[in-house]
């Protein structure tokens, strides 16, 4: 099983984030770095959603935003690990939607559930596959790493 | 002109995040790519040739679907060209 590392604070970042647009979904990006052990996520860049019509259960980032996104994360030596949205009182869990519009081969899909307002599970998916008709979504382990106060 | 390739692409254009090519228009910008890097074809493009209908393309800051020319829209060596794959879903 594949593994995503990730800092407590963009973890709990991308949480927040989903708490924050309760009942609407949350999305944003991941920024990292591609290791042999699996991508290192370094920060999280909130993103609007443009699915204004269907915000409870439909997401968009926007592709004007994503190439801003893009030039943000190569200033900072990094590369898109993958994206984040929430589920409002859904699990945590990739659906037929997510997967039909999941393009970006190789990164990272987290997903967390946002129950009656509160976050709860928090899931991340990699697309595997090496092709657009191979996609599919396999789970990962997500690994936390505690900032050094913490520990 | 100065073609950006997005982070799932890399692999396949050789690891890079930019790719510099020589052409007067953005279909010709994608040609010269995919010469230049055979394995983005398929993900650019559908077996007919097409470019899949998730692959967004952006001359400078503008989404080339809705320039009047589309894709025989001229190119200057200053132009930049975004390949930017869509995000969406839900529960």
């Amino acid at each position: 099983m594949g593994v995503l590392h990730i800092t407590r604070e963009v973890y709990e970042q991308m949480r927040a984030h989903g708490e924050e647009t309760y009942p609407h979904e949350c999305c944003g990006a991941l920024l990292g770095k591609s290791t042999a052990d699996g991508w290192q996520v370094e920060a999280a860049v909130r993103a609007g959603n443009t699915r204004t019509d269907s915000a409870h259960n439909r997401y968009q980032i926007s592709p004007v935003e994503l190439i801003r996104i893009e030039r943000e994360a190569r200033g900072r030596g990094l590369g898109i690990a993958g994206f984040y949205h929430s589920h409002p009182d859904h699990p945590a869990q990739w659906s037929q939607t997510d997967l039909a519009e999941a393009h970006w081969l190789g990164c990272c899909y987290v997903i967390t559930a946002v129950a009656q307002g509160k976050a709860t599970v928090t899931n991340s998916f990699l697309l595997a596959g090496a092709t657009e008709e191979e996609k599919r979504f396999e789970l990962e382990i997500i690994r936390i790493k505690e900032a050094p106060s913490n520990l | 002109m100065t073609i950006f390739i997005p982070t799932p692409l890399r692999p396949y254009a050789g690891g890079q995040d930019t790719v510099e090519v020589a052409a007067a228009t953005v279909g010709e910008s994608l040609q010269a790519l995919t010469l230049a890097h055979p394995d983005l074809r398929n993900h650019l493009f559908t077996g007919e040739g097409k470019l899949r209908a998730f692959v967004n393309l952006y001359l400078n800051d503008e989404d080339v679907r809705y320039l009047p020319g589309k894709e025989a829209t001229a190119v200057t060596a200053a132009d930049t060209l975004s390949i930017i794959p869509s995000i969406a879903g839900g529960a």
